[in-house]
């Protein structure tokens, strides 16, 4: 048997059937008698609905039902919930206007879903959809920050003034102030975080099955966390008893965060099944989720860095406008203030911090989490900021951050920012990232490139992030309205096998893989007796799901507690067995054995003791051998790192080549090399695509313009360079496992140092910033507004 | 998608009468009609899917021309060696449209009939001088292409084939469209038989176009240096998320250099 343990890179179990065609994804599954649901979406940004003839449609070819939003408000249908509550400055808390499930009055988005049809077949469905005539009295749109903003704007909710959601700070104002007063030099930058367009491979679907018999719902969906999915919908939407519901999310291809949320859809299969008595299954089309999942990123910010004469960053002052879109996303508005301004810090002694964030309400669609979530948009400052200073001080970008780095003997950590961190060694990352690129070879590659023509830049980005979100406390101080915790249930079956419940929920990342080869390494048993279960409301546990690279900092320290439980039980059991103390009982390499001795049990035969108590310590040990931990994290753990990218620049038309990228990441002990670096390859991708290809556009009015594949540039294969990934470690101090996090570094990291390569290729053409993506087309707008214009052009 | 009949005639008479009713479609590779079909932005009684028509499959070279049948997919043209000979530039633009599964449905008969602004082919068939032929009769590529998504073909018309002169000198090149990777830009150039000639695809408001200041620049001097000072106006051109018109001015004359140093 090939090494197994912790540190093996074991390949992937999952993709024997992901690779073949064989996953079963939400789409796959079809229950007897099933319908077919198709929404009917606005087409506008903004309108008000004066008027629903539904009858054509209800009298087409095979039509179940058509329902809209009055059907669900005469039932008591309640909004979609919003579970994150941020207060305003002053104290008060933030707007929080209905979400509706169906649009009531208006429609505010292109995408809002307006009225569904249900029948027989999909085609008869999509046919009776078109038959729903929606009169509309279309009122202006303002889909964008600029436009919402503006004195005047279009009211996205008739309630919320200035379409303010929230005027939130953190930090400390007059410390601040005074930093600046004092500063030798001040360095500012203005940018814009490109709205992104999350584009998991599987679109999201729903199927919603009602029992007449039982009166119990099941609703199968593609959702990184089933749980908080049943508890909002059935809590605060649907008023379903939890008992009485029952949410499974299957084999899920990709979420990125746009799966976490409660949508619309699954509620309105969920309820529907239960009025036509029949499943009801919906399945987007990628051109709907192109306007209706949850999208990502989308601010607009001003910062200014004071400093000392030796370039020591003294204060750092952030105001952040944020769009939310039309309604509140279930997480949206933790994402630009507890997600982001907490990070502000990143990897540097920065004294004094404040950050004044408004969030903005736009007829868009709804914002929220995304790969990174508010850490990409923190980097992204930080780390683009940094670069302005080192301009402003006439120094090199290197040597600016090593002076401001927080020191290895310096932590715990507190920022001014609220985050303590635990551990870290930002000298370590960077100077393995420094020699893994060549870094100190970068000049002569760059007279090289312009030998052939072509512009050369290399950037750097030192960044950090906070994930393993959270402990449940800190969070509900700050506003969520739930718990963070996570749970694992280990059942040690009676021949020694194990199933491990996790209330994670792996949707691409491996989990059936590392969380085995853990539990594995924990239990001294092999792999292949070790499974995992996730993603079904009626067998795992009450969990919290998978988001902010959580699931090994927090689900895997919830198994391992779990299986110290068991580990502690079988120690009795052995104890009994081998007529010794339990407290002379080691366990070791699938062993229970007497300290000093030869005699010893294997963990099947305490198993099978555990669950055949004949000879048995009855009277002080109940049978089986079952154990549930609950693990409620004590901080977020800090992965950061050290991200290097080398790009080209074709300075006739402007096409930016990424040739090199090297990342040198502490993402904690690392279980599984190969699933780690898949994962910062895989994040790394995603942030080259926002800097250099993706960005969502709307035109002024609110129409999505990059609504398809044709027009939204995905990153491909050939947009990417050989990623090299290199991990330098430091341990979490403060979960048993030591570990960080590895699912979002890649995309929080690398955006920083792909736009800071661009921009050190166009040093010579008198800009040092530039705004995310660094299409062709901006780019030789850049390089021909700055060079003496020839005839041939 | 809307219902429809299907139909898979085995002749191009078959078709040709089965296309008599005006709101059936024909359909070759499916590659551009099948998606408006399922987006439902056509709703046609029948589809004649021109796949089983043998006659309108294959190229044949002779007497300085390459003959390509409608129906011969991408995948084809790139992989014959006789195209790969005659106008290797022609080989190496099928080469590179859309993606493989593309190729290998995608029809140069589609491509042409459909005049996509943003197509790879009717750079090819204008700048070379080709003769589009139809079950009725021979168009010259000058009078085929008339505006965007619009072509000289009648209702019911069918491209059969269609036959480029061989060169002596042939160049494509492609700015891709970011996101689709249709031609952003494409500058085809070619001197041969039917003179000099610069087309220019993906740029124009009204499709394909030929670029006469260009044509008249290289007939007195065949390099890239003779395209130095020469412009294109931008009020015929298209402009979009990805390229304005006058960045796509700016490429016409870059990849009309590059075409014109890969020509040799
Ligand atoms: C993902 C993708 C990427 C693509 N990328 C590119 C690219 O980079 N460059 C490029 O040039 N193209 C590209 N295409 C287009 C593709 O290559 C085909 O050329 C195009 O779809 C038309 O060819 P077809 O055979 O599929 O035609 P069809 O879809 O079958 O037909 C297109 C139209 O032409 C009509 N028609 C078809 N055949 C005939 C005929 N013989 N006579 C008269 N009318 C006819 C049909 O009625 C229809 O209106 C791409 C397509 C896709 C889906």
């Amino acid at each position: 048997m090939a090494f197994e343990g912790i540190g093996a890179s074991v390949k992937r179990r999952e993709d024997l059937r992901f690779l073949s065609g064989r996953g079963n994804y939400t789409d796959d599954i079809n229950r007897p008698g099933q319908l077919h649901a198709v929404l009917v979406r606005s087409p506008h940004p903004h309108a008000r609905i004066t008027g629903i003839d539904t009858a054509a449609a209800k009298a087409a070819p095979g039509v179940a039902a058509v329902f809209v939003g009055a059907d669900l408000a005469a039932e008591n249908i309640g909004g979609l919930p919003c579970g994150w509550q941020i207060h305003n400055k002053d104290g008060s808390p933030m707007a929080e206007p209905p979400h509706p499930v169906l649009a009531i009055g208006k429609v505010r988005h292109v995408g809002d879903p307006v009225a569904v049809v249900i029948a027989e077949t999909k085609a008869q469905a999509k046919d009776a959809a078109e038959l729903v005539s929606v009169s509309y009295d279309v009122l202006k749109g303002a889909p964008s920050l600029e436009a919402a903003l503006r004195p005047g704007a279009p009211l996205v909710h008739d309630e919320v003034g200035g379409n303010l959601c929230y005027d939130w700070h953190i930090g400390d104002k007059d410390a601040t102030d005074a930093a600046f007063a004092g500063a030798h030099k001040v360095a500012r930058l203005e940018l814009v975080n490109n709205r992104l367009i999350p584009n998991a491979m599987e679109p999201r679907a729903a199927v919603g099955e009602f029992d007449t018999m039982s009166g119990d719902y099941t609703l199968y969906t593609t959702s990184q966390n089933p749980h908080v999915i049943r508890l909002l919908m059935g809590a605060f939407v649907l008023h379903i008893p939890e008992h009485k519901l029952r949410v499974v999310a299957p084999d899920v291809g990709g979420g990125f965060g746009s799966k976490i949320y409660h949508y619309a859809e699954e509620a309105i299969v969920t309820w529907a099944s239960a009025k036509v008595k029949r499943p009801v299954k919906w399945t987007a089309d990628r051109t709907e989720s192109f306007m209706s999942d949850a999208h990502g990123r989308d601010h607009v910010t001003v910062a200014e860095m004071a400093m000392d004469a030796n370039g020591k960053f003294l204060g750092l002052r952030v105001h952040t406008h944020a769009n939310m879109g039309a309604y509140l996303s279930t997480f949206a508005p933790c994402v630009p203030t507890y997600l982001y301004a907490t990070l502000l810090a990143g990897t540097y002694t920065t004294p004094a911090i404040y950050a004044e964030v408004k969030a903005v309400f736009t007829h868009s669609v709804p914002v929220d989490a995304y790969r990174g979530a508010g850490r990409p948009e923190a980097s992204f400052l930080i780390e683009r900021l940094v670069d302005q200073c080192a301009i402003a001080m006439g120094m090199d970008r290197v040597e600016i951050r090593r002076r401001n780095f927080i020191p290895s003997s310096a932590f715990p950590y507190q920022t001014p920012v609220a985050l303590q961190y635990d551990s870290g060694d930002y000298v370590a990352t960077l100077e393995a990232c420094l020699k893994a690129s060549d870094w100190a070879g970068f000049e002569a590659r760059r007279a090289a490139a312009k030998a052939r023509g072509k512009l050369r830049g290399i950037g750097i980005s030192t960044y950090l992030e906070a994930c393993g979100i959270a402990p449940s406390a800190v969070v509900g101080s700050l506003g969520a309205r739930a718990g963070l915790y996570e749970v694992a249930n280990i059942r040690v079956n009676p021949t020694g096998s194990i199933t491990v419940f996790t209330g994670t929920h792996s949707h691409g990342q491996g989990h059936e893989t590392t969380f085995a080869q853990l539990m594995a390494a924990k239990f001294g048993v092999p792999m292949d007796q070790v499974d995992i279960v996730h993603g079904d409301t009626a067998r795992i546990p009450f969990g919290m799901g998978t988001y902010g690279s959580r699931s090994l900092a927090v689900g895997g320290s919830a198994m391992d507690r779990a299986a110290d439980k068991i580990i502690a039980k079988g120690k009795k059991i052995a104890a009994h067995l081998l007529e010794a103390d339990a407290a002379d009982i080691e366990f070791k390499d699938g062993k229970f054995q007497v300290a000093g001795t030869d005699r010893s049990k294997a963990l099947a035969e305490i198993s099978l003791t555990a669950y055949v108590p004949h000879n048995y310590p009855i009277e002080e040990l109940e049978p089986g051998l079952e154990e549930t931990a609950f693990y409620d994290p004590k901080n977020f753990t800090y992965p950061g790192g050290c991200h290097i990218c080398e790009v080209e620049i074709d300075p006739d038309t402007g096409v930016v080549s990424v040739v090199n990228f090297t990342a040198v990441d502490d993402v904690g002990r690392v279980i599984n090399p190969m699933i780690v670096e898949g994962q910062v390859q895989g994040g790394v991708a995603q942030g080259i695509g926002q800097a250099l290809l993706e960005t969502c556009v709307y035109d002024a009015d609110g129409q999505l313009l990059s609504g398809s594949m044709m027009d939204y540039t995905m990153p491909r294969a050939d947009n990417l360079p050989n990623i090299s990934v290199g991990t330098s470690v430091t341990l979490c101090t403060h979960n048993p496992l030591g570990v960080k996090g590895c699912g979002e570094v890649g995309a929080i990291g690398s955006p920083p140092a792909v736009i800071g390569a661009v921009v050190d290729a166009l040093k010579d053409h008198g800009i040092t910033h530039i705004d995310m993506p660094a299409t062709p087309q901006k780019v030789w707008g850049i390089i021909n507004a700055n060079r003496p214009r020839m005839a041939a052009e | 998608m809307y219902e429809f009949t299907y139909h898979r005639p085995g002749s191009v008479a078959d078709a040709v009468k089965l296309l008599a009713d005006p709101d059936a479609r024909a359909m070759s590779g499916g590659m551009t009609l099948i998606p408006t079909l399922k987006q439902r932005l056509a709703r046609p009684t029948a589809v004649v899917d021109l796949s089983g028509i043998g006659e309108l499959k294959g190229i044949t070279v002779s007497g300085g021309t390459v003959k390509i049948g409608g129906m011969t997919t991408h995948a084809t043209v790139a992989s014959s060696a006789d195209v790969a000979k005659a106008i290797p530039a022609l080989a190496k633009l099928a080469a590179h449209i859309g993606d493989a599964q593309v190729r290998n449905r995608g029809t140069m008969g589609g491509s042409v009939a459909n005049h996509d602004p943003a197509a790879d082919y009717p750079g090819a068939v204008l700048a070379l001088g080709a003769t589009v032929h139809t079950n009725t009769r021979a168009i010259a590529a000058d009078d085929f292409f008339n505006g965007m998504f619009s072509t000289a073909l009648e209702p019911g018309e069918i491209v059969t084939a269609i036959s480029f002169p061989v060169p002596e000198k042939a160049a494509y090149v492609k700015f891709p469209n970011p996101a689709s990777r249709y031609a952003m830009v494409g500058v085809f150039v070619a001197k041969g038989p039917a003179g000099v000639r610069v087309a220019v695809t993906g740029a124009g408001a009204n499709g394909v176009f030929r670029h006469a200041a260009m044509e008249a620049a290289l007939a007195k001097n065949w390099s890239a240096a003779a395209l130095d000072g020469v412009t294109t106006p931008v009020d015929d051109l298209n402009g979009d998320i990805h390229a304005s018109k006058e960045y796509r001015a700016h490429l016409i004359g870059v990849m009309a250099k590059r075409a014109v140093a890969a020509a040799g």
